[in-house]
């Protein structure tokens, strides 16, 4: 117990100083989650709204595809990635194994399904609304994708903060198409993991305490956005 | 003589129109024509096809037979785009006041600098100065649903569906309503509106649709629909009893 506390003040104390290599890794970790993020959202919101709206053979099944996406196992993901990043992959010339862009790769094909599937709910429910309405001031489907997601945008947050929540507590596919090199592709729970197998629990202590702390700041913010939106759609009820 | 350009480009009518739903007739009207001058109300019992003929007349529903025209020609794009609808339910964006009116504005391909006169005129029409940066959401009942006219008006249509747009509404509510429908139809727009109330037909209309069954059991001018009905639909419904 006394080994606990005292890792655990260590791990405050690399916090509280701001220990350099602590924060690069935290730096890493949130560049890479975010720009995984913002690229899902650049792909995801469209195709989401999209099938929400669209009508055409087939577009059921995508969407049982989509959510069965969701729950892809992430160390699956990191193994495709890998294979297509690989020397003799398709993508091997680009030669982005083991760096920043491989994880953010693994980190969008993880979570663009997420942001899809939770994009496509909200707006089909918003579309069901508006649906009428839209087509009485002649505004196409097409045309409604745009308005419906700008409408939305309080629960498309919510999706978003979801893909973040996803993406920066993954472990598996980054490990293996990153591999967790040292000042280059070490992200705080790749780290975690390594540093606990080598014994040094004040590193993995501050790390996972930082992890955390994303963790529950970001669930607190989807659920004041959850509250707000439920909120502005009951006011309209 | 009534002038006959200014009553055939007014003209609305409805041709051999019916929509069967497992086997059974929702609407089947053969032949309707609005060309009158004033508001229209369509009058008649729950399920009697009312709004779903107001659809039709909207383009909104295509009828499995027959058809809609406007100045003797068959319901296009063109058409539709001089038409406007509010619904019983006001479905307003989820932004501002102003942002509701400057999306149909900005659509119309209006420019910003006299967007912003214009939204000011709409809201001093509908009684909503000095709501222009609330949440559309936040508005009451009556509230939100002259915005919803406000932002149909803002199309600048040649005619305005309004599908029951006071049934949850108070009489306070409603009387804003009506003088917002009866100036919109003394400046020259052809209303076309569903109502449950026989006093707002009374207040309202040039000349009354009844409806039953999917049927339009009787169109004429309102006093004479409304004070010596001839069919026994329409007499039961306005003397309150029950119609099926």
């Amino acid at each position: 117990m006394q080994g606990f506390a005292s890792e655990f003040n260590s791990a405050m104390t690399l916090i509280l100083n701001g220990d350099a290599e602590l924060w690069a890794i935290v730096l890493l970790s949130l560049e890479v989650s975010i720009f995984a993020v913002l690229i899902s959202a650049l792909i995801g919101m469209p195709v989401g709204a999209a099938l929400a709206v669209a009508r055409f053979p087939g577009r059921r099944i995508l969407i049982v595809l989509m959510n069965a996406l969701m729950g892809f196992p992430p160390v699956v993901v990191g193994l495709l990635v890998y294979l297509m990043l690989s020397r003799s992959g398709p993508l091997g010339v680009l030669e982005l194994l083991y760096t920043p862009t491989a994880m953010i790769i693994a980190q969008v094909v993880l979570v663009t399904p997420i942001i899809a599937a939770l994009t496509r709910q909200v707006v089909e429910l918003l579309a069901e609304e508006y649906s009428e309405q839209l087509r009485s001031l002649g505004v196409s489907r097409l045309a409604s994708v745009p308005v419906l997601l700008w409408d939305a945008r309080l629960a498309l947050v919510t999706a978003l903060l979801a893909g973040f929540g996803r993406a920066i507590a993954e472990v598996g596919a980054v490990i293996i198409v990153g591999g967790n090199i040292n000042h280059v592709t070490r992200v705080m729970t790749t780290t975690i993991a390594l540093e606990t197998s080598k014994g040094n629990l004040a590193l993995a202590l501050a790390l996972g305490a930082i992890l955390i702390g994303i963790a529950v700041a970001v669930n607190a913010m989807v659920s004041t956005l959850s509250l707000r939106a439920e909120q502005e759609g009951l006011r309209h009820a | 003589m009534r002038d006959l350009t200014l009553q055939l480009a007014s003209c609305l009518s409805v041709d051999g129109m019916r929509i069967t739903r497992k086997g059974k007739a929702l609407l089947d009207v053969p032949q309707l024509i609005l060309d009158g001058p004033g508001p229209t109300l369509i009058l008649g019992p729950n399920g009697s096809g009312k709004s779903l003929l107001l659809r039709c007349l909207h383009g909104l529903i295509v009828p499995d037979r027959g058809q809609v025209r406007q100045d003797g020609v068959e319901l296009n794009a063109d058409h539709k785009a001089r038409q406007a609808m509010v619904f019983q339910q006001p479905v307003l964006l989820r932004r501002t006041v102003a942002s509701n009116l400057d999306f149909v504005l900005k659509r119309q391909g209006m420019p910003r600098s006299t967007r912003k006169s214009r939204i000011e005129e709409l809201l001093t029409e509908g009684g909503l100065d000095g709501k222009a940066r609330q949440s559309a959401r936040s508005l009451s009942g009556g509230e939100a649903q002259r915005l919803a006219i406000l932002r149909a008006l803002a199309l600048d249509p040649e005619t305005l569906f309004l599908d029951e747009p006071t049934s949850a509404l108070d009489p306070n509510a409603t009387q804003m309503i009506e003088r917002m429908i009866l100036r919109a139809s003394t400046r020259g727009v052809r209303i076309v509106m569903v109502t449950h109330d026989i006093g707002q037909a009374r207040r309202l209309a040039a000349d009354i649709v009844m409806m039953q069954g999917g049927h339009v059991v009787e169109h004429g001018a309102a006093k004479q629909v409304l004070d010596a009905p001839k069919s026994d639909a329409a007499r039961r419904y306005l003397a309150g009893g029950l119609v099926t």
